[in-house]
């Protein structure tokens, strides 16, 4: 068959290469246009090569920025992905007990970001919060605007609230895919509740646990509106995440070069341990165990 | 052995089985045949254990199970699905059985890949269920039952969801497979056709009731009711009500249909006359057939044989052929029957073959 060419197909992709250029690829090479550059207002740019990125990888503050993501990120996972699954795995499979939970679950997942920060600075403040008042009143010295550990938990327990949500949702919605029969063959075989869990349930949620990890993971790295309602970053630093010092450099002080420069760094953080993430877990679970070879 | 006493199971005001009693020998093959809905499922269910019984007992070996858990019971089963832990190697699927039951070091090995020999998976023990053809991972699931060595084997539907080609092979070798184990084997279908070709002993399932229950070809032969004949027949039963009087059947558009001599003792009388797809002839196979006028619905051709759907005298019948009979739609034809084919029911849908052999 002879191939014809009809230079008007073109008009049929534009739409969407118009869209993409406006999206991603301008905003992005704006940035990236910014990274390598010096302004002193008056759209007067010098070229300063690589040295944002030199001056950034060296700044102790933008080590610690990126030390308190990871912690906050892997702290939050630690505690959403199991508690999630233990809910999950808590949650009624039939009768009216399915949709009461599914909307109490559903609940904090429809309050915006910043209506979250505000309900958690006033609910831990110790004059007028409940929490505040009441941790107060129980002899621990909790206030969350002089004490570091308790900025932390603060904003930790927010996130949980806000987010576990998510992954209770996620791994309902694989262990009711599961069929009824799996559960009978292994009472049948004298599987223990363990067993169940371990060869069947967590296997069967495998892939719904991947997005969980991926999306709790990329959100909480990226995480600003708590904190920043909460916190403001303190006290001090102690609450100052990437994204939050990213703000402060960018609008706060006006430097551009190195806030395009610590944006792209970040982005390609962010995507380097999304891709670990998912290489991992994606292995996990092919993974193929030889036990023929053993004993 | 497993027995059934009056075993009765219902589920929120519906009854699903309705007193069920069986006495399953070891080391027998039992066929359950039903339609979809008939209760193989549930009656499986309360043979393993999985449900309690709402009335009535479960023996086995004489010893009274009713209510003891699956966990403490001696029960294999496999599914329609094809069932196994699916994070785990073949090799493990098989051992986990023997893993539970605390079986130690190189008798597992051995036990595993005997059964994996039987069940011919040998080249596929490192590989996880996902990465075997639906035939591989029931087969697997079947050697995970085998190697449990269990005294009550429930296979539910094991090959419906398996092509042509495995479930006869499958079909072969599991009578044999199970049968040297010594186990008592149940076999949930919904085709006679392989309840025939299983063998062994067949209970007829219908709307929760064990319509009857006896050696399989005893039971297709001499059905004891419509319900059963019915059960056992695909395509379905051809059904004609009849009026005896004196030495000859009557139709209802008055043709005389000449009993066998069996039939002259019944009593004189309205009766049914079953007869099976291949016992309605297009062309006149004997003497003695009669010719009744029909009006064909539909012709199916599977290649080797045409099914012809037809009505006649208000009832709708099918007739199986060989060689390939393309008949018009619509088209009015004769068909032939014969008295010596029918199976005779009374009114209450009760066969009346043993009222026929006693009067002899």
């Amino acid at each position: 068959m002879e191939k014809t060419v009809n230079n008007k197909a073109w008009f049929m992709v534009l739409p969407v290469l118009l869209l993409v250029a406006f999206t991603a690829v301008i905003p992005l090479m704006t940035v990236v246009n910014y990274a390598f550059q010096d302004s002193f207002g008056n759209n007067q740019f010098f070229w300063v090569g690589i040295e944002w990125f030199q001056e950034l990888l060296s700044s102790e503050r933008f080590h610690d920025a990126l030390v308190r993501n990871l912690i906050f990120s892997f702290s939050i996972l630690a505690i959403e992905i199991p508690l999630g699954i233990g809910i999950a795995l808590c949650m009624p499979k039939k009768g009216w007990g399915v949709p009461v939970c599914l909307v109490l679950m559903a609940l904090p997942l429809l309050v915006p970001w910043n209506v979250v920060g505000t309900i958690w600075q006033v609910f831990g403040r110790a004059d007028i919060g409940l929490l505040g008042y009441f941790l107060n009143s129980l002899g621990i010295n909790y206030n969350y605007t002089q004490d570091p550990v308790a900025a932390w938990a603060t904003v930790i327990v927010m996130d949980v609230w806000h987010w576990t949500s998510l992954v209770v949702l996620l791994c309902y919605a694989g262990l009711v895919s599961i069929p009824e029969a799996y559960y009978q063959a292994a009472r049948i075989d004298g599987a223990s509740r363990w067993a169940v869990f371990r060869y069947i349930q967590l296997p069967k949620m495998h892939s719904v646990l991947l997005i969980a990890v991926l999306l709790r993971f990329m959100d909480s790295f990226m995480i600003y509106t708590e904190p920043f309602v909460v916190t403001g970053g303190g006290p001090g630093n102690s609450t100052t995440f990437l994204s939050i010092d990213l703000v402060k450099m960018a609008i706060g002080q006006f430097d551009l070069g190195p806030a395009a420069a610590m944006s792209l760094v970040y982005f390609l953080i962010i995507l380097l341990f999304s891709w670990v993430f998912y290489t991992v877990m994606n292995n996990a679970g092919t993974e193929k165990k030889h036990y023929a070879g053993e004993e | 052995m497993l027995e059934l006493r009056g075993v009765s199971k219902t589920v929120d005001g519906m009854d699903h089985i309705r007193d069920v009693s069986l006495r399953l020998e070891s080391g027998s093959l039992n066929v359950l045949l039903g339609p979809t809905l008939s209760g193989k499922t549930t009656l499986m269910r309360l043979m393993a254990g999985l449900d309690t019984p709402t009335a009535g007992q479960v023996l086995v070996n004489g010893q009274d199970m009713t209510g003891v858990s699956v966990r403490k019971r001696d029960v294999a089963m496999v599914y329609q699905q094809f069932i196994n832990y699916p994070a785990l190697t073949v090799y493990e699927n098989i051992a986990s059985p023997l893993r539970v039951a605390g079986v130690k070091g190189a008798d597992v090995d051995k036990q595993v890949r005997k059964a994996a020999d039987l069940m011919k998976l040998t080249p596929y023990l490192d590989r996880t269920p996902l990465n075997l053809s639906g035939g591989q991972q029931q087969r697997t699931a079947i050697a995970r039952a085998l190697v449990k060595g269990a005294h009550l084997v429930l296979m539910d539907e094991p090959l419906a969801n398996l092509d042509y080609k495995l479930r006869e092979e499958l079909r072969d070798e599991l009578p044999k497979i199970f049968s040297e184990s010594g186990a008592v084997f149940v076999y949930a279908t919904t085709e006679p056709t392989e309840a025939l070709l299983l063998g062994g002993r067949t209970a007829t399932l219908h709307e929760g009731r064990i319509s009857q229950f006896g050696d399989t070809i005893d039971v297709y032969r001499n059905p004891q009711d419509i319900v059963t004949a019915q059960t056992f027949s695909d395509p379905p039963l051809n059904l004609l009500g009849l009026t005896k009087s004196g030495g000859e059947f009557r139709t209802s558009n008055g043709t005389v249909i000449p009993a066998t001599e069996d039939e002259k003792r019944l009593p004189d009388g309205h009766y049914k006359a079953g007869f099976r797809p291949h016992h309605l002839y297009l062309q006149r196979p004997s003497e003695d057939a009669v010719c009744l006028p029909a009006v064909v619905d539909v012709s199916e051709i599977t290649g080797s044989e045409s099914f012809i759907h037809l009505t006649c005298l208000n009832h709708r019948w099918v007739a199986l052929e060989h060689g390939i009979h393309n008949v018009d739609v619509d088209a009015k034809i004769d068909v032939f029957v014969d008295a010596k084919n029918f199976m005779i029911f009374d009114d209450e849908g009760r066969s009346v073959a043993s009222l026929m052999r006693e009067a002899a």
